[in-house]
């Protein structure tokens, strides 16, 4: 190449960055060797997983199919970006947690920032829209219902509306669960 | 990291075409959902690419001086989607393009890219067909228009000379006006797949809504291009908004589309839906010209 390495510089989670980067070199590359935001899975790497999901300027992207050279001068959030100065988890984060939305953890990240940028919008969706704005991703263990969920309540928390019924039953026997048991408690491997 | 032999940074449309010019083996990579995936997949490996993404003029939807709709080439699907210029006017093309992939690949994937690939599966493609939409270009010997029937050459080659680039998608004012249309695409699933058959009728009603103006049909994977269907769009115009025009319609669809067997469909099984399918979009068609199946 004639010119292989390229300045890059853009905004990471609110702090203005730069780096030589390889013109080769993918968004998702960028992020996880060079700034070591390792939220950002590699999955499939042709835009089909979801898990390599960042905002870049408020939209959702598939970091894989996004050349780094690409970010020059724009906004990009990860999930680490998510976390309060003590490492606290975001409302969204902890949705997640408390509808086990969460199992090995590799989705989750994507899944996140596609929730994000849905909650963001600041509107209030229902089943159908919600699913078909979270389709972007795929996850072999959790089930989609408890990711569904977990944007749900928070749509609703955000939008300061009452949750719907069917939390109602789910949420007490959740928390007591997070308090007594633990996985190995259950068998679960 | 990519196996790209070269990445060229293209700033402008002028320094796109110099690019192009330059380095005539060069591919352009716009969004980037295909090529690159081709690319990972070793399809395209180890080509030179001139990357015409950030070129912000090239994004958005506005009117011209005609009144036509102008879409520029890299604008994203989400954004044709969300556009209020396409949602009040040609809203069906937002419909259709919001079909595609998945959110994050609608939030990259251009309309560009969408036709300049060739592809006769394109969601797009079948709308801006039955659309008449006009294909502009732009090169070292300047500006050029074409309809675009006549860019989809055959199955994955467009009339994109030595130097061009595809510049915008144009709707002239008289394809548009006072005419509604209906998308639909059969796939094996509502997400991240490709049409088994796609079919986009639009139609403009006479005064009084009770006979057909003009209709207009497309298909997508029904040949090796988008391809219209004439004798089904004869056998509605100037005939009265009834069921048995709807039926002669749908069934004409037969002369004119070649669909093939594949992995995805056998070919009788795709004429059998393009029938359905042309019934059911001319009649939403209707509907949302005002007017009533009698």
């Amino acid at each position: 190449m004639i010119n292989q390495y390229r300045l890059v510089e853009c905004n990471l989670n609110g702090k203005d960055v730069s780096c030589m980067v390889d013109a080769r070199a993918s968004l998702t590359d960028m992020l996880r060797n060079d700034y070591r935001m390792t939220s950002v899975k590699k999955g499939c790497e042709v835009g089909e997983c979801g898990a390599c999901n960042v905002l870049i300027d408020g939209e959702c992207y598939n970091s894989c199919l996004y050349l780094a050279v690409w970010a020059k001068g724009k906004r990009i959030r990860t999930l680490e970006g998510l976390l309060g100065p003590g490492g606290e988890l975001s409302d969204i984060q902890q949705a997640f947690i408390d509808e086990t939305g969460v199992q090995c953890g590799f989705c989750t990240p994507g899944f996140i920032m596609t929730a994000l940028e849905v909650l963001e919008t600041g509107q209030e969706y229902d089943d159908d829209e919600l699913r078909k704005r979270l389709s972007g991703h795929l996850c072999r263990c959790t089930g989609y219902e408890n990711v569904l969920r977990a944007v749900k309540r928070t749509m609703y928390k955000r939008l300061g509306k009452a949750l719907p019924p069917e939390f109602e039953r789910a949420g007490e026997p959740l928390q007591a669960k997070q308090q007594g048991e633990t996985c190995a408690q259950n068998g679960c491997r | 990291m990519y196996d790209m032999k070269e990445l060229y940074e293209a700033q402008s449309i002028q320094d796109a075409i110099r690019l192009r010019v330059e380095h005539p083996e060069a591919e352009i990579l716009a969004g980037g959902t295909d090529v690159l995936v081709q690319m990972r997949e070793g399809k395209r490996a180890g080509k030179e690419l001139i990357s015409i993404q950030t070129i912000d003029e090239l994004r958005g939807v506005r009117f011209d001086a005609a009144g036509a709709i102008r879409i520029g080439s890299l604008t994203s699907f989400s954004h044709i989607t969300r556009d209020p210029i396409i949602q009040q006017y040609i809203n069906v093309l937002g419909e259709a393009v919001d079909t595609i992939g998945g959110p994050q690949i609608r939030n990259v994937g251009t309309i560009g890219g969408n036709t300049c690939n060739g592809v006769t599966s394109a969601d797009s493609a079948s709308t801006l067909h039955a659309w008449e939409a006009i294909v502009e270009l732009a090169g070292p010997d300047g500006i050029r228009q074409l309809p675009i029937k006549e860019f989809y050459i055959k199955a994955g080659v467009v009339d994109i000379r030595p130097g061009e680039i595809q510049t915008a998608l144009i709707i002239p004012r008289e394809s548009y006006e006072n005419t509604h249309g209906f998308y639909i695409k059969y796939a094996m699933r509502n997400a991240m797949d490709l049409a088994t058959l796609g079919c986009s009728v639009n139609a403009s009603l006479a005064a009084d809504k009770k006979s057909f103006a003009r209709v207009r049909i497309a298909y997508g994977v029904a040949g090796p291009v988008p391809m219209r269907t004439p004798s089904a769009e004869a056998a509605a115009n100037g005939q009265p908004v009834t069921q048995a025009t709807l039926e002669a319609f749908s069934r004409a669809v037969l002369n004119d589309i070649n669909p093939r067997d594949s992995w995805r469909a056998a070919k009788d099984f795709r004429q059998h839906i393009a029938v359905e399918m042309a019934k059911r979009c001319l009649n939403e068609a209707v509907k949302r010209c005002g007017g009533e199946v009698l």
